[in-house]
């Protein structure tokens, strides 16, 4: 459904531009129906980019996205509305996402004008309860309000319900629990669970690994603006094979296991210097090590 | 007796009233002890620790003695804390990764720091360049902006300077939130690092995250909505809790190996309380399965067992 | 993360009326305000025309006196008055105007076009307005006030550009403006309905200062000699009486008014806009 192809972004830093920073580095996924797929990776693994990119909020520089085979580049005017009524996203911080003077609902009567202007008003007020239904929201609770009568969770929801509402195919969820509190965070996540069995399909970004094991089908590891290990959330969590994915894994604060017991082995000596903080990912090949399970592998990352 | 805090009530001016923050709080922390302190935003936590240490104009101290190596802290007078701050109790802020001013170097910050407690950075500044080692900092981050580091960086600078003259008690709030994975085993394994290494005699690490807790600490304290929930051992919190709250919140957190498909973990329906006018009896009566009449009237927060000290009237 | 909006509206007026600075400086502009509509209907005097006895201190006939010329400075005042605040309305209206234009879409659309804008804005910001203002003054043959008005609009107008440029910057990194892109949102609407009514208070204490400002350009022409010749402000006024010794004469009554118009005028206006600051600005209350 949606494809990356070595998609890269760069952007122009320094005095003058003189500098340039490399995002996202050919970095090539894709996205099935009904599929979660999860994109992990710390911050500067340039994640948030490609989701952006994948939204159209940015511009690939080099590579290209498709989505149902079309280039999302060549999109204009009324082929892009089109896009956005299969691709919507929702972002890190519920607050930061509605314009504080408005009413919360806003942000449904903002696509109200482009994509349901032929809707009588009855037609689109079942249209929106079904919808927040659908997120498990009652609409007396929520219509009529402004975002900070509000919590985090309920916020999330209705944009979610607003992508619901257009009917989208693929959603693009930017750390969207990251800023909730843990007893809704669940709740929200579930939802996503929910949704994927209507054949919605999902690029999960997030930091989290825990998150990401329980609610995607495949995962892809992200380091520096690279793909360092993609394949099945099975295959990844159960047998990571690159050093950064052991890496992490053995960092993850458990809640029965102390780090000291995790029993996952890392080359020893293998210490990120994160004085430069700029320093370039290794370049190297992306291995398949078994079906569907790649690995990045180059002379520098050691790989079992 | 390291910390000994009785019956704190910590309360916010706001237009409409004041904010319960923190609504009664008795606990203690031996010499030595890691308490971690945790619970959802709004909970009180953050409050409670700034409030030991005065760090807040806001914050109206109602009621409630804080006693510190057996000396009484006069936390509600700001001018008289200005003697304990920094020297008895420090505390490393939220977003102090944020809050390092980007227009001086780390150096040049270090000395107007201290500079302010009336001590020369010179005096201290062996023991300071040995501390940076000690975390993995080249001595070169003296002459660095905040801004050539990174997060975790910052952190561990700010870590260094809260604790260069040994405070009794470090307040650690939300440390680790802003970090990514790696960068948060190794500052957290760092705050124990401090204790073991005697920079600190007892700590309070102030998160939302059980599970960076149950690596680190020594008891978990969990608040709810101004109150104190639970607090025992960290095992005990994590495998045995006897609060509801706890218990809900505690199965509610997704581990690298829990799968949707296999096991639908669920949340807590509801939302916690307004603090500006909180309901009579147990506050977390409105989203707690087991609620029954008794939980109209407010649970006493006391040991049910030796270290384990519950406010709920199901557990006792 | 703080969660501001219209619900404060109410809540901005207590504080409003509860901020001295505030009521104090829209006190003292009202009042001004006042007496240039009311004041010419109070004079049966012609400010121009020669009415009276010259050189007499304030009396019951000639409430601020006479000038060397014998014309009644008390109309001439008034009139100045009104001169002032058209100046002020239409010079700070059209810097106001271009200045957001031009922040707006630098701000919001960056890139090149961010380039070209600053690099205008830059020269027009440059260019020594006043030297400018003389140049053109002496070839045009200044009419009226308001041709004044549109030349000082013209040439001020850079650093509100600038300053809205800025807040437009970090207002488009917000979520929200990306929530009205991905529904669809053109840019023109995006910074009508988004972004610019976040920033009304930023862009009500902007022009503020340059209605102000554009007072205090107008009168400074005007003391030169290059604003119109054939009506009367206040710094013709002070230029008239200087020309004429009045300082050493001690014909205090022609330019204490005057001086006093524009010192109150200006300084309300600045005074009225930093309560406004304390009013938006939660943080800078006293409590």
């Amino acid at each position: 459904m949606l494809t990356l192809d070595t998609c890269c972004k760069t952007y122009r830093v320094g005095s003058f531009g003189g500098g340039e920073l490399q995002a996202v580095r050919n970095v090539s996924l894709d996205v099935g129906a009904g599929e979660v797929v999860s994109l992990i990776g710390e911050s500067g693994s340039g994640k948030s980019t490609i989701g952006k990119m994948i939204l159209r909020l940015l511009r690939v520089t080099r590579g290209n996205i498709r989505f149902e085979g079309t280039d999302i580049a060549t999109l204009g005017g009324k082929d892009l509305r089109t896009y956005y009524g299969d691709v919507q996203g929702v972002f890190q911080d519920p607050f930061s996402s509605y314009n504080p003077i408005f009413k919360a609902d806003r942000v449904f009567t903002l696509l109200r004008g482009e994509h349901f202007s032929g809707l009588s008003g009855s037609e689109w007020s079942t249209r929106l309860q079904s919808a927040l239904e659908d997120v498990s929201l009652n609409p007396g609770d929520v219509l009529g309000k402004y975002p900070h009568q509000l919590s985090g969770g309920q916020l999330q929801r209705m944009l979610i319900a607003r992508a619901l509402l257009l009917d989208i195919r693929l959603l693009v969820a930017d750390e969207i629990i990251s800023m909730l509190d843990a007893s809704t965070r669940i709740d929200v996540l579930n939802l996503l669970g929910d949704l994927k069995s209507r054949g919605l399909g999902v690029l999960f970004i997030t930091h989290d690994l825990s998150l990401g094991n329980y609610i995607s089908d495949r995962t892809v590891i992200l380091r520096r603006g690279s793909v360092v290990e993609v394949g099945t959330t099975e295959q990844v969590f159960g047998n990571p094979l690159h050093l950064y994915t052991r890496s992490l894994l053995a960092s993850v604060p458990q809640l029965h296991t102390k780090w000291k017991d995790i029993e996952i082995e890392l080359d020893p000596g293998t210490t990120d210097a994160d004085v430069d903080a700029w320093s370039p990912a290794d370049d190297g090949v992306l291995v398949e090590i078994e079906p569907g399970h790649l690995v990045r592998s180059s002379n520098q990352d050691r790989t079992s | 007796m390291s910390l000994r805090v009785d019956g704190l009530r910590v309360y916010y001016r706001s237009l409409n009233g004041d904010v319960k923050a923190v609504d009664g709080a008795t606990f203690e922390i031996a010499d030595g002890e890691i308490m971690g302190l945790a619970g959802e935003s709004g909970c009180g936590k953050s409050t409670l620790g700034k409030s030991l240490i005065r760090m807040d104009a806001r914050m109206r101290f109602v009621e409630g003695r804080v006693e510190l190596d057996g000396r009484e802290l006069p936390i509600w007078d700001d001018r008289k804390m200005n003697a304990y701050r920094f020297t008895d109790v420090s505390i490393i802020p939220q977003y102090a990764l944020s809050a390092l001013n980007p227009t001086r170097k780390i150096g040049a910050l270090a000395t107007e720091l201290l500079a302010a407690r009336g001590i020369a950075l010179d005096e201290v500044m062996q023991e300071f360049k040995r501390r940076l080692k000690l975390v993995g900092l080249p001595e070169s981050v003296l002459e660095r902006f905040p801004i050539e580091l990174s997060g975790g960086m910052r952190q561990r600078v700010v870590m260094v300077l809260s604790s260069l003259l040994d405070p009794s008690l470090l307040i650690a709030d939300e440390v680790t939130s802003a970090l990514d994975v790696s960068t948060q085993r190794a500052v957290s394994e760092l705050l124990v690092e401090f204790r073991d290494r005697g920079f600190v005699k007892s700590m309070i690490v102030i998160t939302h995250d059980l599970s960076v807790l149950y690596q680190i600490a020594d008891t978990i304290l969990v608040m709810y909505a101004g109150k104190l929930a639970e607090k025992a051992p960290a095992e005990t919190i994590i495998e045995a809790p006897v609060h509801p709250y706890t218990q809900l919140l505690l199965s509610s957190l997704p581990e690298v190996g829990i799968r949707y498909a296999e096991k639908r973990l669920s949340g807590i329906p509801g939302r916690p309380p307004s603090l500006l006018d909180p309901p009579s009896g147990c506050r977390f009566r409105t989203r707690c399965p087991f609620a029954w009449e008794q939980c109209g009237d407010e649970p006493a927060f006391k040991d049910l067992a030796p270290g384990h000290a519950a406010a709920c009237w199901k557990a006792a | 993360m703080q969660a501001s909006g219209w619900r404060g509206r109410s809540e901005l007026l207590y504080f409003a009326f509860r901020n001295w600075k505030f009521v104090v400086g829209i006190g003292v502009v009202l009042s001004m305000l006042a007496l240039a509509l009311v004041g010419p209907m109070l004079t049966e005097y012609e400010p121009l025309s020669f009415s009276g006895p010259t050189d007499e201190p304030p009396s019951s006939e000639h409430w601020f006196g006479t000038t060397s010329f014998g014309q009644d400075v008390f109309s001439q005042f008034v009139y100045g008055l009104r001169a002032a605040f058209v100046v002020g309305v239409v010079g700070g209206g059209i810097a106001w105007l271009v200045g957001a234009a031009v922040g707006f879409t630098a701000g919001y659309r960056g890139g090149w076009i961010d380039d070209v804008l600053n690099m205008l804005t830059n020269v027009v910001l440059v260019i020594p307005t006043l030297a400018i203002l003389i140049i053109v003054a002496a070839y045009i043959n200044v009419k009226g006030y308001t041709t004044e008005a549109i030349l000082i609009g013209l040439t001020s107008w850079p650093w509100a550009a600038r300053a809205v440029r800025a807040q437009t910057f970090t207002l488009k990194t917000r979520d929200f403006v990306d929530v009205a892109r991905l529904s669809g949102r053109s840019t023109r609407k995006i910074i009508a309905t988004e972004i610019a009514p976040n920033m009304s208070s930023y862009l009500l204490m902007m022009f503020i200062l340059l209605f102000g400002g554009a007072i205090l350009i107008g009168a400074s022409l005007d003391f030169l000699g290059l604003g119109p010749s054939n009506l009367i402000s206040l710094g013709l006024m002070m230029n008239n009486a200087f020309l004429s010794s009045a300082l050493l004469l001690g014909l205090w009554w022609w330019f204490i008014p005057p001086g006093i118009g524009i010192i109150a005028i200006v300084g309300g206006l600045y005074v009225m806009n930093v309560g406004l600051d304390e009013i938006f600005n939660p943080r800078l209350r006293e409590t």
